[in-house]
C-alpha cells in the first residue's frame, strides 16, 4: 500500500474534548489509608464497607502492575499524583435539577445526555435511562420512578449502600474480588461512584438502562463502580458510554463492573468507550485499565459483553463470563479502534464450569496511524464442563503499515467433550478497495468509514439501534485523517 | 495551462499520453480521441497496457503519468481526483472488481448518487424514489435483487460480479464508460446480457470505451471505432470490420509488424 494514501496527516478532532468550570470539591494529590478513610467518610458508609476498602487497599500496596503485555509502553503512574475525589459542590436534588450547579447541566447538555424524564412520542420502549456521572460522584439518575414501580432499582451505587445494603453487601466482590488485579484492588480501595441495578424475579426491565461516565477535573483519577443483578428470568440490556476533556496530561480510570445473572436471566451490557484518546503525537490520553466480569450463576442464564472501543490512549479491559450455570451461555462482541498513538490490549475470557456451556467470541481491531492492538483472550474449559462449545473469529485490519495487530489466544481444554473453535485473519484495507469506491465518486473518508462500517457489521448490530448508529459515526471520526 | 479543451467536439480527448508503475513505462504515447456517443473498442494482446490505460484514465494512484493530457468533457482529467472524475461522469466497469465485506450494495451506490448528485447541484432522491430508482435499473440489467440486497461483490461468482458492474453504470449514468474486459469470463448467455445492457445505455450523449481480447463482444455492441493496443501504443484504428479481421489473423501479424 502506497504510504501517501494511507499515511495519517490530519489529526481527528476529538468533539468531547472540553472541559467545565464547575465549582468543585477536590481531595487533595495522594493516596494513604487516611485517603481511603476520608472517602468512606464522605459518603457516609457502613463500617464493613470502610473495611472492605482498607482491606483491599492493604492488598494493593503488595502487588505489582500487570506486565504481560509485550507490546506495551507507558509511562509510570505516579499514585501519589492524583486526587481520588472530586466532585461538584451543588448537585440535584432527587426532586429537581434547579440546585444543580448550570456549568454542570450544561456539559451533559453540550454532551447529548439527558437529565430530564421527557416523554417520548414513541412510548416507553425507545426510552432510556440514565444514571449521570461526573468526576466522582452520581449526578441524577432518571426514570427512577418508572422502574421503581416494577421492582427494578436503578440509582447511583452511593444510594444503593445506604438504601440496599443487604444486596450491596451479598453482591460487592463476588465476580471481582478485591484481588483479583492490581486495577481492581485500587478500585476496591478507592472508587467513588457509579451505577447499581438490580431485576428482580421475572420482569423484563421495559427500558434500556445506562450510565454516561464524564471525566472533568485535572489530576484527578476516576474509579467508578458498577454493579448489576438480574435475578431470575429477568432481563436487562445495558450501556455504557464515556468522555473527557482533551488534556495534555495522561489521566487514570480503573473501573470495575460486576454483572452476576441468576437462573435463565439475560443481561446485554453494550459500553461504548470514547475517553479521550491523547493528540496526534501522543501526548495526554485516557489510561482505561477496566475489569468486567460476569457470572452466569444459574443454568440457562445468559451475559453478552458488546463493546466499541474507540478511545484512550491505552485500554486494557478484557469483559469477561464465568459460565457456572449448566447450559449457561457468555458472548463477547468486541470492535477497538486504535489510531495515532494509541495502544489497546483487550479480549475476553471465557470459564466454561457448567456443562453445555456455550460462548462466542467476535473480535475486530482496526489499527491505524502508529497504534497498537492486539487481542487477547482466554478460552477455559474446566474438568466437567462436558460439552462445552467456544466459537472464536479474530479479525484485524490495518490502515498503512506503521501500526500493528496482534492476537494472543490462549485455549485451555481440560474436558475432552469440550470443542473450541478459533479463527483469525488479518487484513489490510486495499488500495484496490480504496480506489473502487473512489472510482464510484466516494471521497477516500466515505470510502474509509463505509469499509471499515462494514468490517465492523457483525459487532455493530449487536447494539441497540439509537447506539448503532453513534457507533458508526464515532468509527469514521476516530479514522478521520488516517487517509492522506 | 487552459482551462477549456482546444477540442470541444470530443468528450475524451487523450493527447500523447506516457504513464507507467514506478520506473516501469507501460503507455508510451497514446492519441485517443472519443465523440460524444461513439463507441470506441480497443483490443490487444494480454498485457499491451489495456487496464493500464483505464485506471490511468480513472486516475488510479498506483500509476504515475509521465507525459500527456487528457481532456475529458472539456476538464483537464488528470488534475482531478479519482472521485472527482467519477461525479463529473466517467465510469470504469473493473476487470477484476474487488469485494466490498459487510458493505450494503444499497449504502454503496445511495452513498456513489449522492455524491454525484452533490456534485452536480442536483437535488439528492430522497429514501423512496432511491429505492425505486434502483429498482428499476436491476430491472434494466436484469440484476437479481437479492443481489442487490447483499454486502458489494461479496460471495458473488465471477459472471454476478460482472453483471454489478453494469448495475452501477446504469445506476450512475456515466458520459463515458470504460469496460475493462467485461466479457472475459462470461459465457455466451451471460456475455448477451452483458450486450443487451451496454446497448440499452447507449445514447447520444453517452460513450463507451470497450476493452476486450476478443472479437466476440463486438458482435453483439458493434463498435464506431476499434483500436488496437500494442505495447503501450495504439498502433493501428479502423472500424468495426478491424475486428473481424484481428479474429481471423490473431494478433501475431501486428506483433510481427511492431516488435
Ligand atoms: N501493478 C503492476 N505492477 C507491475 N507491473 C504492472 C502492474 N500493472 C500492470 N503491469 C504491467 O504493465 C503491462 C500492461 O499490463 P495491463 O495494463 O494489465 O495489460 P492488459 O490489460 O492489456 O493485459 C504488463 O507488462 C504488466 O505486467
Ligand atoms: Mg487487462
Amino acid at each position: 500500500m502506497s504510504q501517501d494514501v494511507l499515511e495519517s496527516h490530519v489529526n481527528s478532532e476529538y468533539k468531547w474534548g472540553f472541559s467545565s468550570d464547575v465549582d468543585a470539591e477536590t481531595f487533595p494529590k495522594g493516596l494513604n489509608e487516611s485517603v481511603v478513610r476520608a472517602l468512606s467518610a464522605k459518603k457516609q458508609e457502613p463500617l464493613w464497607l470502610l473495611e472492605y476498602r482498607l482491606k483491599a487497599y492493604r492488598q494493593w500496596l503488595n502487588m505489582s502492575p500487570p506486565h504481560h503485555w509485550a507490546n506495551f509502553k507507558y509511562p509510570q503512574i505516579d499514585f501519589q499524583n492524583i486526587s481520588y475525589y472530586s466532585a461538584p459542590k451543588k448537585l440535584p436534588s432527587l426532586k429537581s435539577l434547579d440546585e444543580a450547579d448550570p456549568e454542570l447541566l450544561k456539559t451533559f447538555e453540550k454532551l447529548g445526555i439527558s437529565l430530564e424524564e421527557q416523554k417520548r412520542l414513541t412510548g416507553v420502549e425507545s426510552q432510556i435511562a440514565v444514571d449521570a456521572v461526573f468526576d466522582s460522584v452520581s449526578v441524577k439518575t432518571t426514570f427512577r420512578e418508572t422502574l421503581a414501580e416494577k421492582g427494578i432499582i436503578f440509582c447511583s451505587f452511593s444510594e444503593a449502600v445506604q438504601e440496599h445494603p443487604e444486596l450491596i453487601k451479598t453482591y460487592l466482590g463476588s465476580v471481582v474480588p478485591a484481588s483479583d488485579n492490581y486495577f481492581s484492588a485500587l478500585n476496591a480501595a478507592v472508587f467513588s461512584d457509579g451505577s447499581f441495578c438490580y431485576i428482580p424475579k421475572g420482569v423484563r426491565c421495559p427500558m434500556e438502562l445506562s450510565t454516561y461516565f464524564r471525566i472533568n477535573a485535572q489530576g484527578t483519577g476516576q474509579f467508578e463502580r458498577t454493579l448489576i443483578v438480574a435475578d431470575e428470568d429477568s432481563y436487562v440490556s445495558y450501556l455504557e458510554g464515556c468522555t473527557a476533556p482533551r488534556r495534555d496530561e495522561h489521566q487514570l480510570h480503573a473501573a470495575v463492573v460486576e454483572i452476576v445473572a441468576h437462573t435463565r436471566a439475560e443481561v446485554k451490557y453494550s459500553t461504548v468507550q470514547n475517553w479521550y484518546p491523547g493528540d496526534a503525537d501522543g501526548k495526554g490520553g485516557i489510561f482505561n485499565f477496566v475489569t468486567k466480569r460476569g457470572i452466569c450463576l444459574g443454568d440457562h442464564a445468559k451475559i453478552s459483553w458488546t463493546q466499541v472501543e474507540t478511545g484512550s490512549a491505552i485500554t486494557w479491559k478484557y469483559p469477561s463470563v464465568i459460565l457456572k450455570g449448566h447450559n449457561s451461555i457468555g458472548e463477547f462482541y468486541s470492535v477497538a479502534v486504535t489510531n495515532n498513538h494509541q495502544q489497546a490490549d483487550t479480549g475476553t475470557k471465557m470459564i466454561h464450569i457448567g456443562k453445555h456451556t456455550r460462548s462466542t467470541i467476535i473480535s475486530k481491531g482496526i489499527s491505524a496511524g502508529k497504534s497498537h492492538n492486539s487481542y487477547r483472550g482466554l478460552v477455559q474449559v474446566r474438568r466437567g464442563a462436558s460439552q462445552a462449545r467456544n466459537f472464536t473469529q479474530c479479525d484485524s485490519l490495518l490502515m498503512g503499515d506503521q501500526c500493528g495487530a496482534h492476537t494472543f489466544p490462549y485455549i485451555e481444554l481440560k474436558d475432552s467433550s469440550a470443542i473450541a473453535e478459533h479463527e483469525a485473519t488479518t487484513s489490510k484495507i486495499g488500495e484496490d478497495q480504496l480506489f473502487y469506491c473512489r472510482q464510484r465518486g466516494l471521497d477516500p473518508e466515505q470510502a474509509v468509514a463505509l469499509i471499515v462500517n462494514g468490517y465492523c457489521k457483525d459487532v455493530l448490530n449487536k447494539l441497540p439501534m439509537e447506539f448503532a448508529v453513534e457507533a458508526q459515526k464515532l468509527l469514521s471520526i476516530s479514522l478521520e485523517g488516517s487517509v492522506g | 495551462m487552459p482551462m477549456t479543451s482546444p477540442n470541444p467536439p470530443f468528450l475524451l480527448s487523450v493527447n500523447q499520453l506516457h504513464a507507467g508503475i514506478e520506473d516501469k513505462p507501460i503507455l508510451k504515447g497514446i492519441e485517443l480521441k472519443i465523440k460524444p456517443g461513439e463507441v470506441h473498442a480497443i483490443m490487444g494482446p494480454n498485457g499491451s497496457g489495456k487496464s493500464t490505460l483505464s485506471s490511468v484514465l480513472a486516475g488510479h494512484p498506483q500509476y504515475t503519468v509521465t507525459r500527456g493530457e487528457v481532456w475529458f468533457n472539456g476538464k483537464s482529467l488528470l488534475e482531478m481526483e479519482p472521485e472527482v472524475r467519477a461525479r463529473e461522469g466517467l465510469f470504469l466497469a473493473f476487470q477484476y472488481p474487488v469485494e466490498l465485506p459487510g458493505v450494503s450494495m444499497t449504502n454503496f451506490m445511495k452513498t456513489a448518487l449522492q455524491e454525484q448528485y452533490l456534485h452536480q447541484e442536483r437535488e439528492p432522491l430522497n429514501a423512496k424514489s432511491y429505492l425505486a430508482y434502483q429498482k428499476q435499473k436491476q430491472a434494466e440489467v436484469q440484476l437479481d435483487s437479492r443481489l442487490g440486497s447483499r454486502s458489494v461483490n461479496e460471495g458473488f461468482s465471477g459472471g454476478e460480479k460482472k453483471r454489478n458492474e453494469l448495475y452501477q453504470m446504469a445506476m450512475l449514468q456515466p458520459k463515458l464508460a470504460i469496460l475493462d474486459e467485461t466479457d472475459s469470463g462470461l459465457d455466451i448467455d451471460a456475455l448477451k446480457i452483458v450486450a443487451q445492457g451496454v446497448n440499452a445505455l447507449r445514447s447520444p450523449d453517452r460513450s463507451f470505451l470497450v476493452i476486450t481480447h476478443y472479437q466476440r463482444l463486438l458482435e453483439y455492441i458493434v463498435p464506431d471505432v476499434v483500436h488496437v493496443l500494442y505495447n503501450g501504443v495504439i498502433v493501428q484504428s479502423g472500424d468495426a470490420a478491424l475486428a473481424l479481421e484481428l479474429e481471423k489473423h490473431g494478433y501475431d501479424p501486428i506483433k510481427a509488424r511492431f516488435q
